[in-house]
């Protein structure tokens, strides 16, 4: 068995908030999703909007914080799952039960180290 | 000349053709025990090498493809071996559990007791093909690892430089590891669409050998006939699939005419004015058998773009003159294509057989519809097809506009050369 970390990718600008109609339909898909893979699932966060996002890179000795997102993106990241899966198709199978209608989600298989 | 030397040649020319007929056969077994795909690489190849000297001594075996195949897999037993005594631990290659589906048509996945080992091809090809992997990855580790090419074959087939392809390949190869894409067969459910990406892989493979995008010839054969060996492996292999059945028969009905596509001096030959008694009859015979095949086969939402396509070029090759193509029925496979495939240069095609099916007008009126598509923006094919039909209706002022336009759009010397002949046979006659 090995580790994915399906990150999920939308527009944000399309992404409904708490109080739109769309919210809930939402929220229920990925409720459905949990409950439909519990047996994979071994974590997951969804994050705040990129506007809350602080960026720091390294500058020789120094730090360079900025405002923002690494790379300014069309879709961001704006959340994840980590699953296990006997291998990636596997992995994808799972992938394509995520709710993301304003986006798609990425596939990444997690390093390990032994 | 020498016995000694004599039989020394009959086991090259054995080995070769080992090489091109067994390749991919004894890979795919070997991958399956060295679960690594560069270690079983490593055995094949020296597999073969073994065969030039041992079949010198003892003979060409009955069967050499399974004479391989044992010694590779007990090479790379003794290496997995070594390997367990390194502790060396790599991301080992997935394969599936008892009881996966096997989809090739055997029902328990046991191997056939004629046979020594599974054939374990189709494994080879999925994983090769797999969507995961980017196309041009897709194709060259197919040239790689089905075909058995070298690097520096498969560097010149996609005129790259052999350390660029060597890195593409050894990229895709540690994508395959990393990311654990399975060395299996997928499930019935998901099997349509992967078969779909091995045909996209086999007929991009053909369409680059077909007309070459640079170099100093039309055709490059060997691209060719390597993606008519994977065709004809897959046809084996899914011989009731109609996809598979009508992408066989539109590679060989399209390469038929390879030998009439260019005359002495290099230029274009059209189809219009190809000498038809100097196609290959053999192929034709075989495509358009298994044109019918791959179009009578039910299938729930009616025939595919490749069973149509080689039911259009089927067309083509049957008619004994160009006058005497039948374009009713062609753009009748073109409409049912359309709805299948909706692509504008389908849409263009379906309209040059329109202005022969009903008359240049016709055809004329088709054209301009399409004008307004933005895909066909800056595609030449368009004002050409334009050219063609007003020449016809004898609007020669307009002709030469149109064959203006697309000469602005060509960068192909060929076609260039071919488009500039037919503005100056227009002359001013105007």
């Amino acid at each position: 068995m090995s580790e994915y970390l399906i990150l999920i990718y939308e527009n944000e600008s399309n992404y409904p908030g708490p109080e739109d109609p769309g919210w809930g339909q939402l929220m229920a898909g990925h409720q459905k999703f949990g409950e439909n893979n519990a047996a994979v699932l071994r974590g997951g966060n969804a994050l705040q909007p990129t506007s809350t996002a602080t960026s720091i890179r390294s500058a020789g000795e120094d730090f360079t914080v900025t405002d923002g997102p690494f790379a300014e993106t069309k879709e961001a990241l704006g959340g994840y799952y980590l699953v296990e899966a006997a291998d990636l198709d596997e992995a994808i199978a799972i992938a394509k039960q995520v709710p993301a209608p304003y986006g798609g989600v990425e596939v990444r298989p997690i390093m390990t180290f032994s | 000349m020498p016995a000694g030397r004599r039989a020394s040649e009959q086991v090259s020319a054995a080995v070769a053709d080992a090489h091109r007929r067994e390749w991919a056969f004894v890979l795919a077994a070997t991958v399956r025990v060295a679960r690594d795909i560069d270690l079983a690489e490593e055995c094949v190849q020296e597999a073969y090498a073994q065969a030039l000297t041992s079949w010198t001594w003892s003979g060409v075996p009955a069967n050499p493809g399974a004479w391989l195949t044992t010694t590779a897999r007990r090479r790379a037993l003794d290496a997995l071996r070594r390997r367990a005594t390194l502790a060396r631990k790599l991301p080992l290659l997935i394969e599936p559990g008892a009881g996966f589906a096997d989809g090739a048509g055997s029902e328990s996945g046991e191997p056939d007791p004629a046979a020594a080992f599974p054939d374990d091809r189709l494994r080879l090809i999925c994983t090769c093909c797999h969507p995961s992997l980017a196309p041009a990855a897709q194709v060259a580790l197919t040239l790689r690892l089905v075909c058995g090419l070298t690097t520096v074959e498969v560097a010149r087939a996609f005129l790259v430089s052999e350390p660029t392809m060597a890195a593409r390949l050894t990229r895709a190869k540690k994508k395959i590891a990393a990311a654990r894409i399975p060395y299996r067969i997928p499930p019935p459910a998901e099997l349509p669409a992967r078969i779909g990406a091995m045909l996209t892989v086999v007929h991009l493979l053909f369409t680059t050998g077909h007309t070459a995008p640079t170099g100093g010839s039309l055709v490059r054969a060997d691209l060719v006939e390597r993606s008519l060996d994977v065709a004809r492996m897959l046809h084996d292999l899914l011989p009731s699939d109609a996809d598979v059945t009508g992408l066989l028969a539109l590679l060989l009905l399209t390469d038929s005419r390879r030998a009439t596509r260019m005359d002495a001096e290099g230029h274009l030959v059209l189809l219009a004015d190809q000498d038809r008694a100097r196609w290959n009859r053999a192929a034709i015979a075989e495509g358009c058998a298994l044109a019918k095949q791959a179009l009578s086969t039910p299938s729930a939402r009616g025939p595919g773009r490749f069973p149509l396509e080689a039911a259009i070029a089927a067309l083509h090759a049957e008619a004994p003159a160009w006058e005497r193509t039948d374009w009713a029925q062609i753009v009748g496979l073109y409409d049912a294509l359309y709805a299948r495939w909706p692509s504008p240069v389908v849409a263009l095609n379906r309209a040059v057989a329109v202005s022969f099916a009903a008359g240049p007008e016709a055809g004329l009126q088709e054209l301009d519809k399409l004008g307004a598509l933005e895909q066909l923006a800056g595609y030449a094919y368009l004002p050409a097809a334009r050219a063609d039909a007003l020449r016809r209706l004898g609007r020669h002022a307009q002709a030469r506009e149109a064959y203006t336009d697309a000469l602005m759009l060509t960068d192909n010397a060929v076609e260039r050369s071919y488009l500039e002949g037919r503005l100056s046979a227009l002359g001013d006659s105007g």
